[in-house]
């Protein structure tokens, strides 16, 4: 399977009107629930947003990710106390979403919060969130929700959370 | 005000030949797809059941990493099922969703394979079965990645990623657990004896998975079966278990003919909205 790695987030964020640009600062403030520190426009999962038909299109991290409904609704929420209550909400599947859509700001504030953000391609080392180590080591493939797993540094004996490359 | 439309003589032919079914009155709809209907019917069911047994085991895992690794393969298999069901529902046509399909059917008409249902036993039995499944899993999500039916292919897409962890982690607990003491041992070739006759099911190609598999739609299940034996057996080996001998095929999950499991599995998981029709979270 080829990775999708082209952010048509991103593509389609240039692309978009005055109108546009004031709908996504408007998801830019929806925090992530479970990781609130990042947007859902840090993770990557705002796909689309066309101001001219009044659409934002959503795509879930995870298959099973309980989050997902949560999220819509809180869009919805923004959305409607912006004034855009027009502006409908979709989903979309495919192309599935991939780690390498969180944005560089979206990976500084995940290592701020504690949380190790996903390796680049081909990168092998971990690095501590805490002290900066390379020296950690994966405890559990699974952590607290799907998309991390719990590691551990062996120089400063702190457990973290790496969310996990997808 | 506009007058009632003109009866058109190919009305009235339609009208004579579907005396009874009302078609006079309306235009007959599009007849659903049946076919896609049952076969993502398969698709849902087998994650459903699976995820329903993983999540039985929350709370009581050998130790707590353990517990979020299984709760977290069971989540991932309930999103896979919630979008399948969901899609069968709408092919369907006649107004059931995910949740219709999941809490408001009974035994016969639940289409997922033996594997998924069996109990979970102890560790080893439960990790044997998630190794046999998952390594099947994956291989069919790969090939249905590129299925002409457009969300079959995305939630298989979606899915796969989420599914290749399923295979790796139950793998690790094979090698780990064959390859260790002699209980540990003992247990894991207890577990996969006991699961190791439902696996030429996944393989069995009947007439409705030969009818997928010509459209386009779903995988023709026989050109993946020596990949998978060959998978099976390396990790097998590298555990120092042995395959037990091939047994007369057990089948009949796909046409609902369940063993004495899924019927106890179901009370569990069917509890609530059965007795509380209306709860809402």
């Amino acid at each position: 399977m080829v990775a999708a790695a082209v952010d048509h987030g991103a593509e389609n964020r240039a692309a978009g009107g005055r109108q546009s640009e004031a709908i996504w600062a408007v998801l830019e403030a929806v925090p992530d629930p479970e990781i609130p520190v990042v947007s859902v426009v840090d993770l990557g999962i705002v796909r689309e947003v066309d101001a001219q038909s009044g659409r934002v299109v959503l795509t879930p991290t995870y298959t099973g990710c309980p989050a997902t409904l949560v999220i819509e609704n809180m869009v919805r929420g923004a959305l409607d106390e912006a004034g855009f209550v027009d502006v409908r909400i979709e989903t979309t599947l495919s192309p599935p979403w991939t780690t390498d859509w969180i944005s560089d700001v979206g990976k500084r504030k995940l290592r701020d919060y504690g949380i190790a953000p996903p390796r680049g391609r081909g990168e092998r080392s971990v690095e501590c969130p805490q002290c900066g180590s390379a020296e950690t080591q994966e405890i559990s493939r699974f952590g607290s929700t799907p998309c991390k797993a719990l590691w551990r540094c062996c120089s400063c004996a702190e457990p973290f959370d790496l969310f996990k490359c997808h | 005000m506009p007058s009632l439309p003109p009866i058109r003589p190919e009305d009235e032919v339609r009208a004579r030949e579907r005396r009874g079914t009302g078609a006079f009155d309306a235009p007959a709809a599009d007849e659903p797809d049946l076919s896609l209907f049952e076969y993502a019917l398969r698709l849902g069911d087998d994650s459903l059941i699976l995820g329903q047994r993983l999540a039985e085991w929350t709370g009581h895992a050998p130790s707590v990493e353990v517990d979020l690794s299984l709760a977290n393969m069971a989540l991932d298999l309930v999103g896979q099922a919630t979008h399948f069901l969901n899609y069968a529902g709408a092919v369907e046509g006649r107004g059931r969703d995910g949740d219709q399909l999941a809490f408001h059917r009974d035994v016969l008409d639940f289409r997922n394979c033996l594997l998924v249902e069996q109990p979970n036993g102890d560790f080893a039995q439960t990790m044997a079965r998630q190794f046999l499944f998952s390594t099947w899993q994956k291989m069919l999500f790969d090939h249905l990645t590129r299925s002409k039916d457009e969300m079959v292919a995305a939630v298989a897409a979606k899915a796969v990623k989420e599914v290749s962890y399923h295979e790796e982690l139950s793998a690790e607990w094979v090698i780990r657990l064959g390859d260790g003491t002699e209980e540990s041992r003992q247990r894991m070739q207890d577990g996969f004896d006991w699961n190791w006759r439902f696996v030429p099911e996944l393989f069995d190609m009947d007439e409705l998975a030969r009818e997928a598999a010509m459209r386009g739609i779903g995988a023709d299940l026989t050109i993946l079966r020596d990949v998978y034996h060959a998978k099976v057996r390396s990790v097998v080996e590298e555990a120092t278990l042995v395959l037990p001998s091939d047994q007369r095929p057990i089948l009949g999950g796909r046409r609902g003919h369940h063993s004495e499991h899924l019927g106890h599995l179901l009370c569990v998981m069917q509890f609530l909205p059965r007795t509380y029709p209306d709860a809402t979270w």
